[in-house]
């Protein structure tokens, strides 16, 4: 069995956490009934940590991190805590709000082409939050937008601040995102899928950037992916989501060393590189049987257990909670112990 | 906005106007009746009926008569009326102003009335709110609008008296008072045309996920509405709202006539009842030099808005 690096196992970090979720909750309404995409979730960040918050689409992983800055917009409803600098971010007004946003705490999309606007150029992009938060303006403002685009490793920088995103090429538009949100210094980065919509060889290098920017800048960051692979390579601690709920929450040498809910089991199992790591022969990948569950109608019990080879009635019976079941290591699962040994390296 | 897009743009109007002229030159010779049995009545002997022809060089070939027009033009000579006896380009010149301003007055009005509403309606979408401002515009837009000036003149001109009934006015202010009423029945229709796309482009933006992006960096919702939402949802009706314009140039020929507003368009009417054929041709010359000029600033502006549209 590998044991990855001995990064921060423990739940609760020594110093107080960044930022701390408590039992969020966000319903969605639809025409075919309300969609609960995330129930009850509660999480930290350390400062200084890399938490990657992985599931499949669908499990309610973006959802949450949209609700961290209280973007969902009525009739989404939001319930819960998000505490940051002593205050609940969901029950803050829009004003103080507006200063976390973009100011203490930044995010960056998926897809930079949409993320982005089209009509306006990269340059005001980055000044309009050096106003808004720095209270940069003219000439000052310039120069430091050419400095983050420089940082972001933009060549020739000051150049391009007048280029339009449409004039970059996928990469390059994402540093520029990555510029606009860095724009002024926030404590916390929220990542969302930041390198999905990006080409192999260009997904390693915005990664690489993003780990060497969080460790000058001395930021915290939460990226959500549902690449495994990119967790390994990046994050400190992982939160694995499904169904809208947290399934299982440890350090990233624990959770891949030994995975505590079948849910993880399955996903690590599932994976191309997973059982080969002293033969060079090839397995036949296992894929986790079904699909995500309908949020909408969510079965009674673990909402893994349709699809769990695991399952027994009592996991159909109620919904085991989060709880911890090694240092550091917190699983939903009544099995977490019955779990096959997995050969894993990534 | 490079400066070569520009001069592409103008160049392109040189075949349209040359096209333009062949046109108006085909379609006043087609037109029955002439200017000289119209003028001399129909009791003219054939020696004057022929003299008067001479004199007005009716009597050349088409073609000569043609090239004849074309130089005239290009040296912005448009003739002289035959019915008022002097230079068609002096009557542009003291008329167009009028039209230019009522244009001008009814496309503001219009857009300041289309953009707040447009932008409520989308933020209020599927409420009473935007049910309210939807159906009224809906209304308005199936009313005629020389019916909706008509009311408007019988309502706030002749029953309350706050406004002139027709004319123009003296100085700028003047203007704007005496036809705010023509205006205001022009830039209603014209909201109503630019409404519904508009709040549909707003609807649009506002789930981009650009807009999102601008919340997460925690910039204000007046700057979010104007800068990313507005500038976006501007882009289409830009265009709209250009065609929408070149129609009020040419729709100067109703407005100004029950307004009894001194614009070319009372002008055109006139002169089509008396056959004043020169008066008729450059007219609709300076119609469709107007009308592809609007077009050219809505390209321009809409390049302006939208940095990808040079690229196509």
């Amino acid at each position: 069995m590998m044991v990855m690096g001995t990064t921060q196992t423990t739940m609760t970090s020594p110093s107080s956490p960044l930022l701390s979720v408590r039992d969020l909750n966000v319903r969605i309404p639809t025409p075919g009934g309300e969609l609960h995409a995330v129930r009850g979730v509660s999480f930290d960040v350390a400062p200084g940590e890399v938490l990657g918050l992985v599931g499949e689409s669908g499990s309610g992983k973006s959802v949450t991190l949209r609700a961290l800055l209280g973007l969902h917009r009525a009739p989404i409803k939001m319930s819960g805590e998000v505490h940051y600098g002593g205050a609940n971010l969901l029950s803050m007004p829009d004003r103080a709000l507006r200063s976390v946003r973009g100011g203490q705490i930044s995010m960056i999309f998926q897809e930079p082409m949409t993320a982005l606007n089209p009509v306006l150029s990269v340059g005001e992009q980055i000044t309009e939050n050096l106003r808004e938060h720095r209270n940069l303006k003219g000439k000052a403002a310039q120069d430091r937008a050419a400095e983050l685009l420089d940082l972001t490793g933009i060549p020739s920088p000051r150049a391009r601040l007048a280029d339009y995103p449409h004039q970059f090429s996928g990469g390059m538009r994402q540093r520029a995102m990555i510029a606009i949100a860095l724009a002024s210094e926030p404590k916390l980065l929220l990542a969302d899928e930041p390198t999905t919509a990006l080409d192999v060889t260009i997904q390693d290098q915005i990664l690489r950037l993003l780990l060497k920017l969080v460790g000058e800048l001395h930021m915290s960051v939460i990226l959500v992916t549902h690449d495994l692979g990119v967790v390994a390579q990046t994050c400190d601690r992982v939160a694995v989501m499904y169904g809208g709920r947290l399934m299982e929450t440890a350090g990233v040498g624990e959770l891949f060393a030994r995975p505590k809910h079948a849910y993880t089991h399955g996903l690590l199992g599932s994976l191309p590189g997973s059982g080969s790591h002293s033969s060079n022969h090839r397995r036949p990948l296992t894929p986790i049987p079904g699909g995500p569950p309908d949020l909408r109608a969510l079965p009674q019990g673990c909402t893994f257990a349709p699809r769990c080879t695991y399952a027994t009635g009592e996991c159909r019976f109620s919904e085991p909670p989060l709880v911890e079941v090694a240092p550091g290591h917190a699983s939903a699962c009544l099995h977490h112990d019955r779990l096959s040994v997995l050969e894993v390296s990534v | 906005m490079h400066s070569s897009y520009v001069i592409r743009r103008l160049l392109q109007i040189i075949p349209l106007f040359l096209a333009v002229m062949v046109l108006i030159f085909v379609l006043v010779h087609l037109i029955p009746g002439d200017p000289v049995s119209a003028q001399l009545g129909d009791r003219a002997t054939p020696d004057i009926v022929a003299r008067a022809n001479r004199e007005l060089g009716l009597d050349k070939p088409l073609p000569v008569q043609f090239a004849l027009f074309v130089n005239q033009t290009l040296h912005g000579n448009l003739g002289e009326s035959i019915n008022l006896k002097v230079p068609v380009m002096r009557l542009v010149a003291e008329r167009l102003p009028v039209t230019l301003f009522l244009t001008t007055y009814a496309a503001v009005l219009g857009v300041l009335m289309a953009v707040p509403l447009a932008v409520l309606a989308a933020v209020r979408r599927n409420t009473w709110v935007d049910g309210l401002i939807r159906g009224a515009f809906q209304f308005g837009l199936s009313l005629p609008v020389f019916y909706v000036a008509l009311q408007l003149l019988s309502l706030l001109g002749a029953r309350l008296g706050w406004f002139p009934i027709g004319g123009y006015g003296e100085g700028f202010g003047g203007h704007l008072y005496a036809l705010f009423l023509p205006a205001l029945a022009l830039g209603l229709n014209l909201a109503a045309i630019l409404l519904r796309t508009l709040r549909s482009s707003v609807i649009e933006v506002l789930s981009a996920e650009y807009v999102e992006f601008a919340r997460a960096k925690g910039l204000r919702t007046r700057v979010i509405m104007t800068r990313h939402v507005l500038r976006n949802a501007m882009i289409g009706t830009v265009t709209l709202l250009g065609l929408n314009i070149g129609a009020l140039i040419g729709g100067a020929v109703i407005t100004e006539t029950v307004f009894a507003i001194p614009g070319v368009g009372r002008l055109m009417v006139d002169a089509i009842f008396g056959r004043d054929y020169p008066v008729v041709q450059g007219l609709t010359l300076v119609f469709a030099m107007l009308v592809s000029l609007v077009f050219l600033a809505t390209d321009l502006l809409h390049a302006r808005l939208d940095p990808r549209a040079e690229v196509a």
